[in-house]
């Protein structure tokens, strides 16, 4: 398992808006490889930690390190060229054909060669059918489209992907789906993937190592078995409860009476 | 009939080039302003808010007054730099119209542009594109039908209002439909309201083509209705390309005996062997202004007019010493030569109808004074803001019970079916002997007098040939001929052009 994804270092990492502390003087060290889960609820500052690294929100102040970089010494366009983003909205461009939207960032950095072939290549990587590259986005299904969101993510071939509740939109097939494929695509490019979501169960299933943010803090800081497990503080333990409760009546009913 | 439609047609061509290049030049100017103002305002909610309120109020002003507004304003402008920048024709019209086309095509630019997915915006920052990659690959392509559509606005907007450029002296296809007004020549009119809507109708229906190109990415659309727009141009311009050289520009003011004495000047110039053209329909200040300016190589203007409006003179005195007094003024402010008067007067006139100047015994504006509380006054457009209305009201107790404006041509009719009760007429307007009107005397002499003139640019004053070709005129035309003149041309039955009735008059010239 080839390993190309850098580690991430965040140093008392803080964003207030006005009076409010949406990230509160974190500092975190990301293994190179790694999939983390950052896990809260709506305003816990998760959202606002990810979009530091890559720049679309400044810091009020701390540093963040990707490898030996800080980030604030490399242009934002720059950096975000080399970083993939999914969000929850996709944002494919409605006037683009897939393949141009997949190509996009290989436009962006002047790449004139192999463009058509990078496309293919990134079609099969995403399981999306080879003829889809000449279609527009609006001929897509929603789950097609992050797939192409994905795969324009990917393009440039950036060892780190950062995930704002990728799959959040999507129906629960076609997200458990994904979620899978993506889990395996990370192991196999051997990415670094900061995802976030408000779901725990997806956490725990896709994960090597959940964050629980709350107040703009990090909260708890595990695998999934030891999340699981338990003592790990009471705001991990109420979402971790969720699924587990879940789980426990979905075995209850499979049960013969 | 049909002679009508040929002489209407002769002039299309020339006046749709013309209405062509400053509806055209106008709209490419307000995007130039409008789409870099649009991108900034698109980033920048304030900038937004100023500029559509500018753009709105600007939109408020009627388009007439907005053409009026920019003739002072520009003469203020040459008078800063020392001159040298015409407040006359083609750049007041532009002006005015690319102010008149900036709102459609602002508003439509930033809310198409503010109206990008945010989902589009965030994906283009995430991918790292810079602002102008970001505009150029996103927001751009997807604003574009938006803001296309803002343009065909604009466009339709801009090619309708262009036809009042004719009161500032542009050349446009509303020279028709002025010309036509005021004879009541309504074969000029509907041509010039014909092919002015088919020329909108025809760019809506191509740049709708564009619109649709760029909205449904079906690029051979927008190409089909970009190549017919410039071959519309090309050819609508071709006319105006000729070469023009040496052309005297005679200038009228918007009324028969203006259109029929500018045509008698033509006539004799054409026969000394100048080529001439005439700016119709324009305003008493704006004519004065372009012939000192050279913009207007000859006209005729009335001592009054000249008396109070220009050199501010509230005074009375007899006609002679006012004569000497606008020679040397003229002569000494602008350098306009005042080439001497016609030989008629063509005063403010108070006319009633027969049966009321009988009944009520009305002969003096004394006698009008009397039953003013009664009437109803009727007047053109610009005769209550006159001074010659301040001095008749400081001579006589007039306060009449209602006034109301008219185009000169509605105002007799609205005098004789009694629509008013007395009308501030032209002394040398046919119609009034026509319907038997009784002009009502000014005893006290509070009108000044109004002595028909000719008025010469300073580059023409000095140039013999063309002080020949005018001379015989002057002191040549009685107020009787005059009226018979005007009446050819104003009458409903067996109508003349102006061109007839003044080579009628041409004929009349006394010796």
């Amino acid at each position: 398992m080839p390993v190309s994804g850098p580690s991430i270092s965040l140093q008392q990492l803080s964003r207030h808006y006005g009076t409010v502390r949406a990230v509160d003087s974190v500092s975190l060290d990301i293994a190179a490889g790694t999939l983390v889960a950052l896990v809260g609820l709506s305003g816990s500052g998760k959202s606002t930690l990810l979009k530091m690294i890559n720049r679309l929100v400044e810091p009020t102040s701390g540093t963040i390190r990707i490898g030996d970089e800080a980030v604030d010494s490399i242009d934002p366009h720059i950096l975000r060229r080399r970083i993939g983003y999914v969000f929850q909205n996709i944002g494919l461009f409605p006037h683009m054909s897939i393949s141009r939207n997949i190509a996009i960032g290989l436009e962006l950095a002047g790449e004139k060669e192999g463009r058509d072939e990078r496309v293919a290549e990134l079609l099969d990587l995403v399981e999306l059918p080879q003829d889809m590259a000449s279609r527009m986005p609006d001929q897509l299904s929603g789950g097609q489209q992050q797939r192409v969101g994905v795969a324009r993510a990917l393009a440039t071939r950036p060892g780190l992907m950062l995930m704002d509740e990728p799959f959040g939109a999507l129906d629960p097939v076609t997200r458990d789906n994904l979620t899978d494929q993506y889990k395996a695509l990370h192991d196999r490019l051997g990415l670094t993937t900061i995802i976030v979501t408000h779901d725990m169960a997806e956490a725990l299933y896709l994960a090597d190592r959940v964050l629980v943010m709350e107040g703009g803090q990090i909260k708890a800081d595990a695998t999934p078995a030891e999340l699981l497990s338990g003592n790990v503080g009471e705001e991990a333990e109420a979402l971790v409860s969720i699924p587990r409760a879940q789980a426990a009546h979905l075995i209850g009913l499979g049960k013969p009476a | 009939m049909s002679g009508d439609w040929n002489q209407a047609l002769a002039r299309v061509p020339e006046l749709l080039a013309a209405h062509v290049q400053l509806s055209f030049s106008a709209l490419l100017l307000a995007m130039l302003i409008c789409l870099p103002l649009a991108i900034w305002a698109a980033r920048s909610p304030r900038v937004a808010g100023i500029a559509l309120a500018v753009a709105s109020l600007i939109q408020t002003i009627p388009g007439l007054a907005l053409l009026a507004l920019f003739y002072p304003l520009l003469l203020g402008v040459s008078a800063l730099v020392g001159g040298g920048i015409s407040a006359f024709g083609f750049l007041p019209a532009l002006c005015a119209l690319t102010l008149y086309a900036l709102l459609p095509i602002l508003r439509n630019a930033v809310t198409g542009l503010t109206g990008v997915d945010p989902a589009a915006r965030e994906a283009a920052d995430g991918l790292g594109m810079t602002a102008w990659q970001k505009l150029r690959l996103v927001e751009a392509p997807l604003a574009a039908p938006t803001i296309m559509a803002g343009i065909r606005t604009a466009a339709v907007w801009t090619i309708g209002a262009a036809t009042l450029s004719t009161t500032v002296g542009q050349p446009s296809l509303g020279d028709l439909i002025f010309a036509g007004l005021q004879t009541q020549n309504w074969t000029l009119v509907l041509a010039g309201c014909l092919f002015s809507a088919a020329l909108a109708i025809s760019v809506d229906l191509l740049l709708g083509l564009i619109e649709r190109g760029i909205r449904e990415r079906e690029r051979i659309w927008a190409g089909a209705g970009i190549a017919m727009i410039a071959a519309g141009l090309a050819i609508a311009t071709l006319p105006s390309m000729m070469a023009r050289d040496n052309i005297v520009v005679i200038g009228a003011k918007g009324f028969s005996e203006q259109f029929i004495l500018a045509r008698l000047i033509g006539s004799r110039l054409e026969d000394a062997g100048y080529a001439v053209r005439y700016r119709d329909g324009l305003g008493s200040a704006v004519v004065y202004q372009a012939l000192a300016a050279g913009d207007v190589d000859v006209y005729v203007d009335y001592s009054g007019t000249i008396w109070t409006n220009q050199m501010q003179r509230t005074d009375s005195q007899p006609k002679a010493v006012m004569l000497d007094n606008i020679a040397q003024w003229t002569s000494a402010t602008h350098g306009v030569k005042m080439l001497g008067a016609l030989g008629f007067e063509n005063t403010y006139a108070f006319a009633v109808r027969p049966e009321d100047a009988r009944e009520k015994s009305l002969r003096t504006l004394d006698d009008l004074a009397r039953v003013s509380s009664d009437f109803t006054f009727g007047t053109d457009v610009e005769f209550l803001e006159r001074p010659e209305w301040r001095m008749v009201q400081d001579t006589y107790p007039i306060r009449f019970r209602d006034a109301r404006s008219f185009n000169p041509t509605f105002m007799y009719p609205a005098l004789a079916s009694g629509e008013v009760d007395v009308i501030s007429a032209f002394s040398s307007d046919g119609r009034i002997a026509a319907n038997n009107f009784v002009v009502l005397e000014d005893r006290k002499g509070a009108v000044p007098s109004y002595e028909a003139i000719v008025l010469l640019s300073p580059e023409r004053s000095s140039e013999d040939r063309f002080v020949k070709a005018i001379n015989p005129l002057i002191g040549a035309i009685t107020v009787a001929n005059m009226r018979e003149a005007n009446y050819m041309v104003d009458r409903e039955k067996d109508k003349k052009t102006p061109k007839q009735a003044a080579l009628w008059l041409k004929d009349k010239l006394k010796e």
